[in-house]
Protein backbone atom coordinates (compact mmCIF):
# COMPACT_ATOMS: atom_id res chain seq x y z
CA UNK A 1 0.00 0.00 0.00
CA UNK A 2 1.42 3.21 -1.39
CA UNK A 3 0.15 6.59 -0.35
CA UNK A 4 0.42 9.53 -3.13
CA UNK A 5 2.81 12.46 -2.05
CA UNK A 6 -0.32 14.74 -2.07
CA UNK A 7 -1.49 12.29 1.07
CA UNK A 8 1.60 12.71 2.05
CA UNK A 9 1.62 15.85 2.29
CA UNK A 10 -2.29 16.68 3.81
CA UNK A 11 -1.23 13.98 6.25
CA UNK A 12 2.03 15.67 7.10
CA UNK A 13 0.76 19.40 6.95
CA UNK A 14 -3.10 18.52 7.25
CA UNK A 15 -4.73 22.61 6.30
CA UNK A 16 -7.83 23.23 8.32
CA UNK A 17 -7.14 21.81 11.67
CA UNK A 18 -9.14 22.95 14.62
CA UNK A 19 -12.78 23.89 15.56
CA UNK A 20 -15.17 26.78 15.06
CA UNK A 21 -17.06 28.56 18.10
CA UNK A 22 -20.66 28.97 17.60
CA UNK A 23 -20.36 27.03 14.33
CA UNK A 24 -23.01 27.57 11.68
CA UNK A 25 -22.69 23.73 11.30
CA UNK A 26 -20.92 21.24 12.49
CA UNK A 27 -20.77 17.24 11.24
CA UNK A 28 -19.44 14.11 12.86
CA UNK A 29 -19.17 10.80 10.50
CA UNK A 30 -17.62 7.65 11.63
CA UNK A 31 -17.10 5.68 14.67
CA UNK A 32 -14.48 5.05 16.72
CA UNK A 33 -14.99 0.84 16.11
CA UNK A 34 -13.93 1.15 12.41
CA UNK A 35 -11.12 3.41 13.70
CA UNK A 36 -12.11 6.78 11.90
CA UNK A 37 -13.93 9.78 13.20
CA UNK A 38 -14.63 12.97 11.22
CA UNK A 39 -15.45 16.07 12.47
CA UNK A 40 -16.26 19.52 10.51
CA UNK A 41 -17.49 22.84 11.07
CA UNK A 42 -18.90 25.30 8.88
CA UNK A 43 -18.69 28.67 8.85
CA UNK A 44 -21.28 30.28 6.60
CA UNK A 45 -21.95 34.00 5.49
CA UNK A 46 -24.77 34.97 3.02
CA UNK A 47 -24.17 31.05 1.39
CA UNK A 48 -20.64 30.88 1.01
CA UNK A 49 -18.24 28.77 2.89
CA UNK A 50 -16.16 31.83 4.58
CA UNK A 51 -13.77 29.46 7.36
CA UNK A 52 -14.18 25.72 7.76
CA UNK A 53 -12.35 23.38 10.49
CA UNK A 54 -11.77 19.59 10.96
CA UNK A 55 -10.62 17.28 13.80
CA UNK A 56 -9.64 13.67 13.01
CA UNK A 57 -9.47 10.42 14.72
CA UNK A 58 -7.75 8.23 11.79
CA UNK A 59 -4.93 6.74 10.08
CA UNK A 60 -3.29 8.93 7.23
CA UNK A 61 -5.66 8.75 4.62
CA UNK A 62 -8.34 10.13 6.86
CA UNK A 63 -6.81 13.06 7.98
CA UNK A 64 -5.36 13.88 4.48
CA UNK A 65 -8.92 13.62 3.00
CA UNK A 66 -10.62 15.59 5.46
CA UNK A 67 -7.37 18.76 4.97
CA UNK A 68 -8.22 17.87 1.53
CA UNK A 69 -12.11 18.30 1.52
CA UNK A 70 -11.94 21.25 3.64
CA UNK A 71 -9.75 23.13 1.22
CA UNK A 72 -11.64 22.26 -1.88
CA UNK A 73 -14.51 23.93 0.24
CA UNK A 74 -13.30 27.09 1.68
CA UNK A 75 -14.79 29.75 -0.20
CA UNK A 76 -17.56 28.11 -1.97
CA UNK A 77 -21.05 28.29 -2.06
CA UNK A 78 -23.06 25.85 -0.50
CA UNK A 79 -24.12 24.56 -3.83
CA UNK A 80 -20.91 24.04 -4.50
CA UNK A 81 -20.00 22.01 -1.11
CA UNK A 82 -22.87 19.86 -1.58
CA UNK A 83 -21.52 18.59 -4.63
CA UNK A 84 -18.47 17.66 -3.72
CA UNK A 85 -17.40 14.01 -4.41
CA UNK A 86 -15.43 11.65 -2.37
CA UNK A 87 -14.49 10.74 -5.42
CA UNK A 88 -13.50 14.57 -6.33
CA UNK A 89 -11.39 14.41 -3.31
CA UNK A 90 -9.73 11.22 -3.80
CA UNK A 91 -8.62 12.57 -7.68
CA UNK A 92 -7.15 16.03 -5.35
CA UNK A 93 -5.19 13.37 -3.33
CA UNK A 94 -3.62 11.49 -6.57
CA UNK A 95 -5.60 8.60 -4.98
CA UNK A 96 -6.06 6.59 -2.62
CA UNK A 97 -4.83 2.63 -1.80
CA UNK A 98 -8.38 0.54 -2.42
CA UNK A 99 -8.74 -0.14 1.35
CA UNK A 100 -8.26 3.46 2.07
CA UNK A 101 -11.50 4.93 -0.25
CA UNK A 102 -13.98 4.68 2.34
CA UNK A 103 -12.11 7.38 3.87
CA UNK A 104 -12.65 9.66 1.16
CA UNK A 105 -16.28 8.71 1.76
CA UNK A 106 -16.08 9.95 5.15
CA UNK A 107 -14.94 12.93 4.04
CA UNK A 108 -17.68 14.27 1.82
CA UNK A 109 -20.47 12.52 4.64
CA UNK A 110 -18.58 15.26 7.09
CA UNK A 111 -19.13 18.10 4.84
CA UNK A 112 -22.33 16.74 3.85
CA UNK A 113 -23.52 16.18 7.92
CA UNK A 114 -22.30 19.91 8.54
CA UNK A 115 -24.11 21.14 6.00
CA UNK A 116 -27.60 19.17 7.03
CA UNK A 117 -26.86 20.69 10.65
CA UNK A 118 -26.65 24.22 9.15
CA UNK A 119 -30.03 23.51 6.82
CA UNK A 120 -31.35 22.42 9.97
CA UNK A 121 -30.35 24.91 12.59
CA UNK A 122 -32.14 27.69 10.34
CA UNK A 123 -35.18 25.47 9.74
CA UNK A 124 -34.89 24.71 6.04
CA UNK A 125 -34.56 21.67 4.36
CA UNK A 126 -31.36 19.82 2.54
CA UNK A 127 -32.39 18.70 -0.65
CA UNK A 128 -32.68 15.00 -0.89
CA UNK A 129 -30.19 14.39 -2.90
CA UNK A 130 -27.58 15.44 -0.69
CA UNK A 131 -28.69 13.71 2.38
CA UNK A 132 -25.54 11.90 4.25
CA UNK A 133 -26.12 8.37 4.19
CA UNK A 134 -23.04 7.24 6.17
CA UNK A 135 -24.43 5.13 8.88
CA UNK A 136 -21.43 5.36 10.79
CA UNK A 137 -20.76 1.42 9.49
CA UNK A 138 -17.74 1.46 7.81
CA UNK A 139 -17.73 -1.84 6.54
CA UNK A 140 -20.90 -0.43 3.89
CA UNK A 141 -17.72 1.47 2.24
CA UNK A 142 -15.81 -1.57 1.29
CA UNK B 1 18.04 9.60 12.46
CA UNK B 2 17.00 6.34 11.27
CA UNK B 3 15.56 3.65 13.77
CA UNK B 4 14.98 0.36 13.14
CA UNK B 5 12.16 -0.73 15.47
CA UNK B 6 10.39 -3.19 14.23
CA UNK B 7 12.48 -6.71 14.65
CA UNK B 8 9.19 -8.78 15.07
CA UNK B 9 7.98 -7.81 11.84
CA UNK B 10 11.65 -8.92 10.65
CA UNK B 11 15.17 -8.53 11.15
CA UNK B 12 18.56 -7.14 9.31
CA UNK B 13 20.43 -10.08 8.12
CA UNK B 14 23.86 -10.49 10.23
CA UNK B 15 27.07 -10.58 8.87
CA UNK B 16 27.91 -14.16 9.73
CA UNK B 17 24.47 -14.77 8.09
CA UNK B 18 25.38 -13.13 5.03
CA UNK B 19 28.94 -14.45 4.96
CA UNK B 20 27.53 -17.74 5.27
CA UNK B 21 25.27 -17.56 2.38
CA UNK B 22 26.95 -15.46 -0.30
CA UNK B 23 29.43 -18.32 -1.45
CA UNK B 24 26.22 -20.65 -1.80
CA UNK B 25 25.23 -18.69 -4.98
CA UNK B 26 28.31 -18.57 -6.90
CA UNK B 27 30.25 -21.66 -5.72
CA UNK B 28 28.15 -23.89 -4.18
CA UNK B 29 25.40 -24.01 -5.72
CA UNK B 30 24.51 -27.48 -6.81
CA UNK B 31 21.34 -28.90 -6.17
CA UNK B 32 21.84 -31.24 -3.32
CA UNK B 33 19.85 -34.10 -4.57
CA UNK B 34 22.70 -34.42 -7.44
CA UNK B 35 25.18 -36.70 -7.57
CA UNK B 36 28.12 -34.79 -8.65
CA UNK B 37 30.73 -32.81 -6.76
CA UNK B 38 28.89 -29.54 -6.81
CA UNK B 39 25.66 -30.98 -5.85
CA UNK B 40 27.44 -33.17 -2.90
CA UNK B 41 29.41 -29.81 -1.80
CA UNK B 42 26.10 -28.26 -1.71
CA UNK B 43 24.55 -31.40 0.31
CA UNK B 44 27.11 -31.43 2.70
CA UNK B 45 26.19 -27.54 3.49
CA UNK B 46 22.83 -29.01 4.22
CA UNK B 47 23.82 -31.52 6.35
CA UNK B 48 25.65 -29.48 8.48
CA UNK B 49 23.22 -26.74 8.56
CA UNK B 50 20.83 -29.31 9.63
CA UNK B 51 23.21 -30.67 12.81
CA UNK B 52 23.71 -27.15 13.66
CA UNK B 53 20.14 -26.19 14.23
CA UNK B 54 19.12 -29.57 15.74
CA UNK B 55 21.84 -29.04 18.02
CA UNK B 56 20.57 -25.98 19.36
CA UNK B 57 17.84 -27.00 19.67
CA UNK B 58 18.19 -30.42 21.78
CA UNK B 59 16.67 -32.33 19.05
CA UNK B 60 18.01 -34.94 16.17
CA UNK B 61 19.16 -34.10 12.79
CA UNK B 62 16.33 -36.53 11.16
CA UNK B 63 13.88 -34.34 13.10
CA UNK B 64 14.52 -31.38 11.39
CA UNK B 65 12.54 -30.30 8.35
CA UNK B 66 12.98 -27.20 6.29
CA UNK B 67 10.63 -25.03 4.88
CA UNK B 68 9.93 -21.61 3.46
CA UNK B 69 9.26 -20.52 6.70
CA UNK B 70 7.52 -20.26 9.73
CA UNK B 71 3.74 -20.42 7.97
CA UNK B 72 4.29 -23.30 6.16
CA UNK B 73 5.96 -25.00 8.98
CA UNK B 74 2.75 -23.68 11.47
CA UNK B 75 0.45 -25.42 8.33
CA UNK B 76 2.67 -28.93 8.30
CA UNK B 77 2.16 -29.05 11.81
CA UNK B 78 -1.43 -28.90 12.06
CA UNK B 79 -2.44 -30.83 9.01
CA UNK B 80 0.32 -33.21 10.36
CA UNK B 81 -1.24 -33.88 13.98
CA UNK B 82 -5.27 -33.17 12.44
CA UNK B 83 -4.64 -36.31 9.86
CA UNK B 84 -3.29 -38.60 12.74
CA UNK B 85 -6.45 -37.86 15.04
CA UNK B 86 -8.63 -38.20 12.06
CA UNK B 87 -7.13 -41.75 11.41
CA UNK B 88 -8.07 -41.89 15.42
CA UNK B 89 -11.41 -40.51 15.33
CA UNK B 90 -9.76 -37.22 17.99
CA UNK B 91 -11.39 -34.50 15.98
CA UNK B 92 -10.39 -32.02 19.24
CA UNK B 93 -7.65 -29.31 19.13
CA UNK B 94 -6.87 -26.62 21.42
CA UNK B 95 -5.42 -23.58 20.49
CA UNK B 96 -5.22 -19.73 22.14
CA UNK B 97 -7.10 -16.69 20.70
CA UNK B 98 -3.83 -15.24 20.11
CA UNK B 99 -2.10 -17.45 17.39
CA UNK B 100 -0.85 -16.07 14.67
CA UNK B 101 -3.18 -16.21 11.65
CA UNK B 102 -0.98 -19.09 9.87
CA UNK B 103 -1.88 -21.12 13.13
CA UNK B 104 -5.75 -19.56 13.13
CA UNK B 105 -6.53 -20.07 9.41
CA UNK B 106 -5.27 -23.16 9.56
CA UNK B 107 -7.38 -24.51 12.32
CA UNK B 108 -10.16 -22.55 10.33
CA UNK B 109 -9.69 -24.73 7.53
CA UNK B 110 -9.97 -27.71 10.02
CA UNK B 111 -12.95 -26.58 11.55
CA UNK B 112 -14.63 -26.93 7.91
CA UNK B 113 -13.44 -30.20 7.84
CA UNK B 114 -15.41 -30.83 10.78
CA UNK B 115 -12.68 -30.67 13.89
CA UNK B 116 -13.65 -28.71 16.24
CA UNK B 117 -11.18 -26.40 17.69
CA UNK B 118 -11.11 -24.73 21.47
CA UNK B 119 -9.08 -21.36 21.53
CA UNK B 120 -7.93 -20.49 25.10
CA UNK B 121 -8.53 -17.43 26.86
CA UNK B 122 -5.76 -15.11 27.67
CA UNK B 123 -6.96 -12.92 30.22
CA UNK B 124 -5.95 -9.30 30.56
CA UNK B 125 -1.86 -10.17 30.65
CA UNK B 126 -2.12 -12.05 27.48
CA UNK B 127 -0.62 -15.02 29.33
CA UNK B 128 -2.41 -18.64 28.93
CA UNK B 129 -3.53 -20.37 31.99
CA UNK B 130 -2.42 -24.25 32.80
CA UNK B 131 -5.38 -25.03 34.26
CA UNK B 132 -6.87 -24.13 31.16
CA UNK B 133 -5.57 -26.05 29.39
CA UNK B 134 -5.94 -28.98 31.57
CA UNK B 135 -9.53 -28.35 31.81
CA UNK B 136 -9.86 -28.34 27.75
CA UNK B 137 -8.48 -31.56 26.95
CA UNK B 138 -10.69 -34.49 26.28
CA UNK B 139 -10.54 -37.80 25.51
CA UNK B 140 -10.77 -36.91 21.55
CA UNK B 141 -8.42 -34.23 21.92
CA UNK B 142 -5.67 -35.03 18.89
CA UNK B 143 -3.41 -31.30 19.32
CA UNK B 144 -2.72 -28.69 21.81
CA UNK B 145 -1.01 -25.94 19.93
CA UNK B 146 -0.02 -22.68 21.76
CA UNK B 147 2.70 -20.12 20.95
CA UNK B 148 5.38 -19.81 22.62
CA UNK B 149 5.78 -15.86 22.62
CA UNK B 150 3.21 -14.00 21.37
CA UNK B 151 4.35 -11.58 17.96
CA UNK B 152 2.17 -8.42 18.75
CA UNK B 153 2.17 -8.29 22.56
CA UNK B 154 5.69 -10.41 23.67
CA UNK B 155 3.40 -12.32 25.92
CA UNK B 156 5.64 -15.49 26.84
CA UNK B 157 3.40 -18.61 27.12
CA UNK B 158 4.00 -21.47 29.92
CA UNK B 159 5.20 -23.73 27.06
CA UNK B 160 7.20 -26.49 29.04
CA UNK B 161 4.63 -26.93 31.37
CA UNK B 162 1.80 -27.05 28.90
CA UNK B 163 4.41 -29.57 27.13
CA UNK B 164 4.26 -31.93 30.41
CA UNK B 165 1.10 -31.74 30.82
CA UNK B 166 0.43 -32.62 27.71
CA UNK B 167 2.86 -35.64 27.45
CA UNK B 168 1.41 -36.68 30.83
CA UNK B 169 -2.05 -36.94 28.50
CA UNK B 170 -0.75 -38.50 25.81
CA UNK B 171 -1.24 -35.86 23.42
CA UNK B 172 0.78 -34.01 20.85
CA UNK B 173 2.11 -30.35 21.11
CA UNK B 174 2.81 -28.30 19.06
CA UNK B 175 4.04 -24.83 19.83
CA UNK B 176 5.09 -21.33 17.12
CA UNK B 177 8.48 -20.40 18.44
CA UNK B 178 9.03 -18.13 15.56
CA UNK B 179 9.46 -14.85 18.07
CA UNK B 180 10.76 -16.79 20.78
CA UNK B 181 13.64 -18.87 18.23
CA UNK B 182 16.68 -17.09 18.93
CA UNK B 183 15.73 -14.49 21.59
CA UNK B 184 14.64 -17.15 24.08
CA UNK B 185 16.42 -20.42 25.25
CA UNK B 186 14.59 -23.74 23.08
CA UNK B 187 15.18 -27.12 24.12
CA UNK B 188 12.38 -29.64 22.96
CA UNK B 189 13.45 -32.51 25.33
CA UNK B 190 13.24 -30.47 28.06
CA UNK B 191 10.04 -27.97 27.14
CA UNK B 192 8.51 -31.23 26.48
CA UNK B 193 7.46 -30.31 22.39
CA UNK B 194 6.46 -32.65 20.17
CA UNK B 195 6.46 -30.13 16.95
CA UNK B 196 7.86 -26.69 16.49
CA UNK B 197 7.76 -23.89 14.22
CA UNK B 198 10.81 -21.33 13.74
CA UNK B 199 11.69 -18.74 11.18
CA UNK B 200 15.01 -17.57 10.05
CA UNK B 201 14.15 -13.86 8.99
CA UNK B 202 13.04 -13.10 12.49
CA UNK B 203 16.79 -13.92 14.08
CA UNK B 204 18.92 -12.22 11.61
CA UNK B 205 19.04 -15.05 9.35
CA UNK B 206 17.12 -14.27 5.20
CA UNK B 207 13.55 -14.39 4.66
CA UNK B 208 11.89 -17.85 2.98
CA UNK B 209 13.61 -20.33 5.34
CA UNK B 210 12.17 -21.87 8.32
CA UNK B 211 12.23 -25.18 10.44
CA UNK B 212 9.67 -27.30 11.41
CA UNK B 213 10.86 -29.72 14.30
CA UNK B 214 8.86 -33.04 14.45
CA UNK B 215 9.47 -35.56 17.39
CA UNK B 216 10.61 -39.18 15.78
CA UNK B 217 8.01 -41.25 15.25
CA UNK B 218 5.53 -39.04 14.77
CA UNK B 219 4.31 -39.75 10.82
CA UNK B 220 4.42 -36.56 8.76
CA UNK B 221 1.93 -35.19 6.55
CA UNK B 222 3.48 -33.75 3.74
CA UNK B 223 1.70 -30.11 2.26
CA UNK B 224 4.10 -29.93 -0.84
CA UNK B 225 4.20 -33.06 -3.20
CA UNK B 226 6.81 -33.53 -5.51
CA UNK B 227 10.05 -34.90 -5.16
CA UNK B 228 12.17 -36.87 -2.28
CA UNK B 229 13.78 -34.13 -0.53
CA UNK B 230 13.47 -33.74 3.07
CA UNK B 231 12.48 -37.44 2.85
CA UNK B 232 9.52 -37.06 1.14
CA UNK B 233 7.85 -34.11 3.63
CA UNK B 234 8.58 -31.46 1.52
CA UNK B 235 9.18 -31.67 -2.10
CA UNK B 236 10.88 -28.57 -4.01
CA UNK B 237 14.81 -28.19 -4.24
CA UNK B 238 16.13 -27.01 -0.63
CA UNK B 239 16.80 -23.21 -0.64
CA UNK B 240 20.36 -23.99 0.53
CA UNK B 241 21.70 -20.29 0.52
CA UNK B 242 18.80 -19.40 2.66
CA UNK B 243 18.99 -22.93 4.67
CA UNK B 244 22.81 -21.94 5.26
CA UNK B 245 22.21 -18.30 6.50
CA UNK B 246 19.70 -19.39 9.23
CA UNK B 247 21.94 -22.16 10.31
CA UNK B 248 24.53 -19.46 10.71
CA UNK B 249 22.20 -16.69 12.18
CA UNK B 250 20.68 -19.08 14.52
CA UNK B 251 23.84 -20.19 15.89
CA UNK B 252 25.04 -16.48 16.43
CA UNK B 253 22.01 -15.78 18.21
CA UNK B 254 21.74 -18.86 20.37
CA UNK B 255 25.44 -18.21 21.36
CA UNK B 256 25.02 -14.65 22.06
CA UNK B 257 22.12 -15.52 23.76
CA UNK B 258 23.46 -14.77 27.21
CA UNK B 259 24.63 -11.18 26.39
CA UNK B 260 21.79 -10.15 24.10
CA UNK B 261 18.94 -10.72 26.29
CA UNK B 262 19.77 -8.72 29.34
CA UNK B 263 20.84 -5.61 26.69
CA UNK B 264 18.08 -5.94 24.94
CA UNK B 265 16.07 -5.97 27.82
CA UNK B 266 17.03 -3.37 29.15
CA UNK B 267 16.45 -1.10 25.79
CA UNK B 268 13.23 -2.56 26.56
CA UNK B 269 12.30 -1.80 30.03
CA UNK B 270 13.97 1.85 29.70
CA UNK B 271 11.70 2.29 26.37
CA UNK B 272 8.29 1.01 28.71
CA UNK B 273 9.25 3.66 31.32
CA UNK B 274 9.86 6.47 28.96
CA UNK B 275 6.05 5.89 27.14
CA UNK B 276 4.52 5.24 30.34
CA UNK B 277 5.13 9.03 31.30
CA UNK B 278 3.08 10.22 28.22
CA UNK B 279 -0.77 10.63 29.51
CA UNK B 280 -2.68 7.98 28.83
CA UNK B 281 -0.67 5.10 27.65
CA UNK B 282 -0.96 1.75 28.76
CA UNK B 283 1.39 -1.22 28.34
CA UNK B 284 -0.51 -3.87 26.36
CA UNK B 285 0.90 -7.89 27.59
CA UNK B 286 2.34 -9.00 30.47
CA UNK B 287 5.14 -6.69 31.55
CA UNK B 288 7.63 -9.56 33.30
CA UNK B 289 6.50 -12.72 30.91
CA UNK B 290 7.89 -10.64 27.52
CA UNK B 291 9.91 -11.29 24.86
CA UNK B 292 12.88 -8.73 25.79
CA UNK B 293 12.40 -6.69 22.52
CA UNK B 294 8.80 -6.22 22.69
CA UNK B 295 7.13 -3.34 23.94
CA UNK B 296 3.58 -2.53 23.25
CA UNK B 297 1.44 0.39 24.12
CA UNK B 298 -2.19 1.61 22.95
CA UNK B 299 -1.94 5.11 22.93
CA UNK B 300 -5.60 6.25 24.02
CA UNK B 301 -7.15 9.02 21.76
CA UNK B 302 -5.17 8.31 18.26
CA UNK B 303 -5.17 5.35 15.73
CA UNK B 304 -1.95 3.86 15.32
CA UNK B 305 -1.27 4.05 11.32
CA UNK B 306 -1.58 8.15 11.82
CA UNK B 307 1.58 7.50 14.38
CA UNK B 308 3.36 5.16 12.52
CA UNK B 309 3.43 7.29 9.93
CA UNK B 310 4.39 10.28 12.15
CA UNK B 311 7.39 8.79 13.20
CA UNK B 312 7.96 7.46 9.74
CA UNK B 313 8.66 11.10 8.81
CA UNK B 314 11.09 11.24 11.63
CA UNK B 315 12.77 7.99 10.52
CA UNK B 316 11.36 5.64 12.93
CA UNK B 317 10.00 2.23 12.15
CA UNK B 318 7.59 0.69 13.74
CA UNK B 319 4.19 -0.85 14.13
CA UNK B 320 0.84 -1.22 14.70
CA UNK B 321 -2.37 -2.94 15.36
CA UNK B 322 -4.70 -1.08 14.16
CA UNK B 323 -7.16 -1.81 11.71
CA UNK B 324 -5.96 0.37 9.37
CA UNK B 325 -2.13 -1.17 9.02
CA UNK B 326 -4.18 -4.84 8.63
CA UNK B 327 -6.11 -3.66 5.65
CA UNK B 328 -9.21 -4.61 7.08
CA UNK B 329 -11.77 -3.00 9.40
CA UNK B 330 -10.97 -4.68 12.38
CA UNK B 331 -7.93 -4.64 14.89
CA UNK B 332 -6.06 -6.96 15.51
CA UNK B 333 -7.47 -10.41 17.41
CA UNK B 334 -4.78 -10.16 19.79
CA UNK B 335 -5.50 -6.69 21.41
CA UNK B 336 -9.23 -7.66 21.54
CA UNK B 337 -8.40 -10.76 23.38
CA UNK B 338 -6.71 -9.14 26.15
CA UNK B 339 -10.31 -6.97 26.30
CA UNK B 340 -8.84 -3.91 24.61
CA UNK B 341 -12.26 -1.76 23.57
CA UNK B 342 -12.26 -1.15 19.61
CA UNK B 343 -10.63 2.51 19.99
CA UNK B 344 -7.81 1.82 22.62
CA UNK B 345 -6.94 -1.20 20.26
CA UNK B 346 -6.46 1.49 17.09
CA UNK B 347 -4.44 3.28 19.24
CA UNK B 348 -1.91 0.64 19.89
CA UNK B 349 2.16 1.03 19.08
CA UNK B 350 4.68 -2.26 18.83
CA UNK B 351 8.44 -1.09 19.22
CA UNK B 352 10.20 -4.39 18.82
CA UNK B 353 13.96 -4.05 19.46
CA UNK B 354 16.95 -6.39 18.92
CA UNK B 355 20.90 -5.87 19.80
CA UNK B 356 21.41 -3.75 16.87
CA UNK B 357 19.59 -1.10 18.98
CA UNK B 358 21.35 0.97 20.70
CA UNK B 359 20.69 3.51 23.94
CA UNK B 360 20.35 6.24 21.88
CA UNK B 361 17.91 5.35 19.58
CA UNK B 362 15.88 4.46 22.71
CA UNK B 363 16.50 8.37 23.54
CA UNK B 364 15.68 9.16 20.13
CA UNK B 365 12.23 7.85 20.16
CA UNK B 366 11.23 9.01 23.59
CA UNK B 367 12.31 12.27 22.07
CA UNK B 368 10.53 12.08 19.13
CA UNK B 369 7.11 10.77 20.56
CA UNK B 370 5.63 12.56 23.35
CA UNK B 371 5.42 15.89 20.34
CA UNK B 372 3.93 13.81 18.02
CA UNK B 373 1.29 11.86 20.00
CA UNK B 374 0.84 15.63 21.87
CA UNK B 375 -0.21 17.03 18.00
CA UNK B 376 -2.48 13.90 16.72
CA UNK B 377 -4.70 14.56 20.01
CA UNK B 378 -4.77 17.81 19.36
CA UNK B 379 -6.84 17.15 15.94
CA UNK B 380 -8.53 13.90 17.33
CA UNK B 381 -12.38 14.21 18.08
CA UNK B 382 -12.09 11.00 20.40
CA UNK B 383 -9.39 12.76 22.74
CA UNK B 384 -11.21 16.04 23.21
CA UNK B 385 -14.22 14.26 24.60
CA UNK B 386 -12.26 11.79 26.57
CA UNK B 387 -10.76 14.97 28.32
CA UNK B 388 -14.13 16.23 28.39
CA UNK B 389 -15.74 12.97 30.00
CA UNK B 390 -13.06 13.49 32.74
Amino acid sequence: MLYSEKVMDHFANPRNVGEIENADGVGEVGNAKCGDIMKIFLKIDDGIITDVKFNTFGCGAAIATSSMATEMIMGKSIDEALKLTNKAVAEALDGLPPVKMHCSVLAEEGVRMALLDYYTKRGEVMPEEYRPKCDGDCSECE
Amino acid sequence: MNVYADNAATTKVSKAALDAMLPCFTETYGNASSPHHIGQEAAKLLIASRKTIADLIGAEPSEIIFTSGGSEADNQALVTAANLGAKKGKKHIISTKIEHHAILHTLNKLEREGFEVTYLDVYENGVVRLEDVEKAIRPDTALVTVMYANNEIGTIQPIKEIGALCKEKGVIFHTDAVQAAGHLPINVKEQNIDMLSLSAHKFHGPKGAGVFFVRRGIPISAIIEGGAQERGKRAGTENIPAIVGMAAAFQEACDNMAVNMPKVQALRDKLIGGLLKIEEVILNGDREKRLPGNVNVSVKGIEGESLLMMLDIQGICASSGSACTSGSLDPSHVLLAIGLIHEVAHGSLRLSLSEYNTEEEIDYILEKLPPIVERLRSMSPVWKRMKEVK
